[in-house]
């Protein structure tokens, strides 16, 4: 049966091709970076010997650290609270029938649509002048950082986070969670016992995604971040502007291999979750 | 930017609507800080270019003054101007370019300082004295500063070239280096060098001068290795070309990059050429003034004015300074010919306004 769909000959040949092409044009240019990160020479692009010098720097920079424990910070925090929130909008929108839900259906998707600079710039004006009409109701003498960036994190990651998560519950048969519910099952353990663990990969990819998006991000973030909380995206954009030095390279690898890893632990953690 | 700040008028006025008592605060933003000299009111947030001051001076001031100082960072003037605009930036001292300054001033975004509590301003040499975005120094002090010129290999170019734009545009003084010589990519700088050679300001206004000025730029086009912005410095130093203009820091750290720094020459032609100066300034509603007025007053000392050159290799403003640069940066900061027209012949890039367009139009065209 699959055989006569499966390309034959030449054709099967060309696929083989251009698959190994499209990896190499994702990965050759990551290669090279990797490769540069170790060149002992202040251009990039020039090859100067080995050295660790850059990594070194790198961590030697009590900046750039800060900056990386910034991003992680953030990144978790942002991660947490976006992840519950999305996953209960993508319930609701896709379990349940409202008033409006058709609007709110659509308004779910516009901080996926809309450019990251116009949401920049209504972040920066709503904590300019929200936290201002704060501190003059209160007091409360609110400072831009740690909140206002996670808050806008949390705010466009909701989004990403339910779209994943619906993408599983509507691949998902109702038959299930109405079997439990027979059974005598409370809405609540129909939702923990049944629901939940089958849409935890779609949870588990939601917070990979809103995870590397808050790690990356550094439009948004370079508008609402406040004294003391540059992010380490934001830091290397910074450093091009006195040229590009194999620093950056290595401050990206970094930032690669922390990516890297997510993906292996959510690829693990789904293992373990299948085989347990 | 313009229907943004209409948006801003909106969100002002509903924060008007609700702060309902407390409107006469705010109303002699004119007035400069009470700050004494020396006086702290709390940790400093300073908002900087990225890798322009050393980590550990900053750290040092924290120190000698008993609080925490944090830096960040930002990467353009347009990218700065924006956050400390909206407000509530929580930022207590920035560093804007000269004509970023003007900006500033005119929206009432930086404040005036207290010249009581900054005397270090003394420091300050007379070629920084009356500069057109503020011209009496109201409002900001000179950080560091920089030119726009010509970098020469002098083991291929030889030593005995007459310093001028000719050197670049006059192919009966370079025409041998041919394919060697590079110019930047980039309209304000590459139009304002030609428009100087032709002894016309490099701010002209004039659809004349400036369509010279292409004609010059695209005749010379051909003899090009190529327009580029990045990696001026590090042609110059490759091998690539013998002949570069470029900006006067980048050349500075480049050739001592190399093994043999003295054969290299970096200088401004005596037909003059840019000069950009970025300055220190505090934003209207900083959080603490006074330590930003500390701040700036003990970055203007001799010590730490030499500190910050000899780390980030920019020009200092300082007079005081000069004497604790290290050697090899005073090597070319001393070089008689490094201002072949003196100060008086460069200039600082000013907005143009809605000028600008044919600029960026004229340098298309030249380059073809």
């Amino acid at each position: 049966m699959s055989t006569s769909v499966e390309p034959r000959g030449w054709a099967k040949a060309a696929l083989h091709l251009n698959g190994w092409v499209v990896y190499m044009f994702f990965y050759a240019p990551i290669v090279l970076l990797v490769i540069y990160s170790f060149s002992n020479s202040r251009n990039v692009g020039t090859w100067g010997g080995f050295t660790f010098d850059w990594y070194r720097d790198f961590f030697d920079s009590s900046n750039a650290r800060g900056a990386l424990s910034n991003s992680v910070k953030i990144a978790i925090f942002s991660t947490i609270i976006s992840v519950a929130l999305g996953t209960m909008a993508a319930l609701s929108l896709e379990r349940f029938t409202f008033r409006g839900k058709k609007v709110f259906d659509a308004l779910l998707y516009l901080p996926i649509i809309i450019p990251d600079v116009t949401m920049a710039v209504m972040m920066l004006l709503f904590f300019g002048e929200f936290f201002d009409v704060l501190d003059t109701l209160f007091g409360l003498g609110l400072r831009k950082g740690f909140w206002s960036i996670s808050i806008s994190h949390i705010a466009f990651n909701i989004s990403f986070v339910s779209v994943v998560v619906r993408a599983r519950l509507a691949g998902m048969n109702t038959d299930l969670e109405e079997a439990a519910i027979d059974l005598y099952a409370s809405r609540w353990k129909a939702f923990r016992y049944v629901t939940f663990p089958q849409i935890v990969p779609g949870i588990a990819g939601g917070a990979l995604l809103a995870m590397t998006l808050s790690l990356d991000d550094v439009v948004i973030t370079q508008f609402v971040a406040g004294p003391g909380w540059t992010t380490l995206p934001v830091y290397v954009f910074g450093l091009i502007r006195k040229g590009v030095t194999p620093l950056i390279n290595a401050v990206s690898v970094t930032m690669l291999v922390i990516s890297m890893l997510l993906v292996v632990l959510s690829l693990v953690a789904q293992r373990v979750r299948r085989s347990g | 930017m313009r229907n943004l700040k209409r948006f801003r008028y909106l969100a002002v006025l509903v924060a008007l609507a609700l702060a309902v008592s407390s409107c006469g605060s705010d109303s002699d933003e004119a007035a400069a800080a009470d700050c004494e000299l020396n006086q702290i009111d709390g940790d400093l947030a300073l908002y900087n270019w990225a890798e322009y001051i050393d980590e550990e001076q900053l750290a040092e001031f924290a120190t000698e003054y008993g609080i925490s100082a944090t830096m960040d960072v930002y990467d353009s003037n347009e990218a700065m101007q924006p956050i400390i605009s909206a407000g509530n930036s929580g930022y207590d001292v920035i560093v804007p370019s000269d004509y970023m300054v003007s900006i500033l001033i005119a929206d009432s975004k930086v404040q005036k300082l207290n010249s009581e509590a900054i005397p270090n301003a003394k420091n300050i040499s007379s070629d920084f004295s009356g500069l057109y975005y503020d011209p009496s120094g109201e409002y900001t002090v000179p950080y560091q500063w920089g030119t726009t010129g010509i970098g020469v290999n002098t083991t291929v170019v030889g030593k005995d070239f007459p310093r001028s734009w000719g050197l670049i545009f006059d192919p009966s003084i370079s025409g041998a280096f041919d394919g060697k010589i590079q110019l930047l990519n980039d309209p304000r700088e590459t139009m304002g060098a030609a428009l100087k050679y032709l002894g016309y300001s490099l701010n002209t206004t004039d659809k004349g001068e400036l369509d010279k000025a292409k004609d010059l730029v695209a005749s010379t086009a051909d003899r090009l290795a190529a327009f580029n912005t990045d990696s001026a410095d590090e042609f110059l130093t490759s091998g690539e070309t013998v002949i570069g203009h470029g900006y006067s820091g980048d050349m500075f750290v480049q050739f001592l990059e190399t093994d043999n720094p003295e054969d290299y020459v970096y200088f401004v032609p005596e037909e003059g050429g840019t000069r950009w100066i970025d300055n220190m300034g505090i934003p209207f509603d900083a959080p603490h003034p006074c330590t930003a007025h500390t701040f700036i007053n003990w970055l203007l000392g001799a010590d730490q004015g030499a500190a910050l050159s000899n780390w980030n290799y920019y020009g200092t403003p300082n007079d005081a300074a000069v004497a604790g640069l290290d050697e090899d940066l005073l090597d070319f900061v001393n070089d008689p010919e490094l201002l072949a027209g003196g100060v008086d012949s460069l200039e600082e890039i000013e907005d143009t306004g809605d000028f600008e367009i044919n600029y960026a139009d004229a340098f298309v065209e030249a380059k073809g």
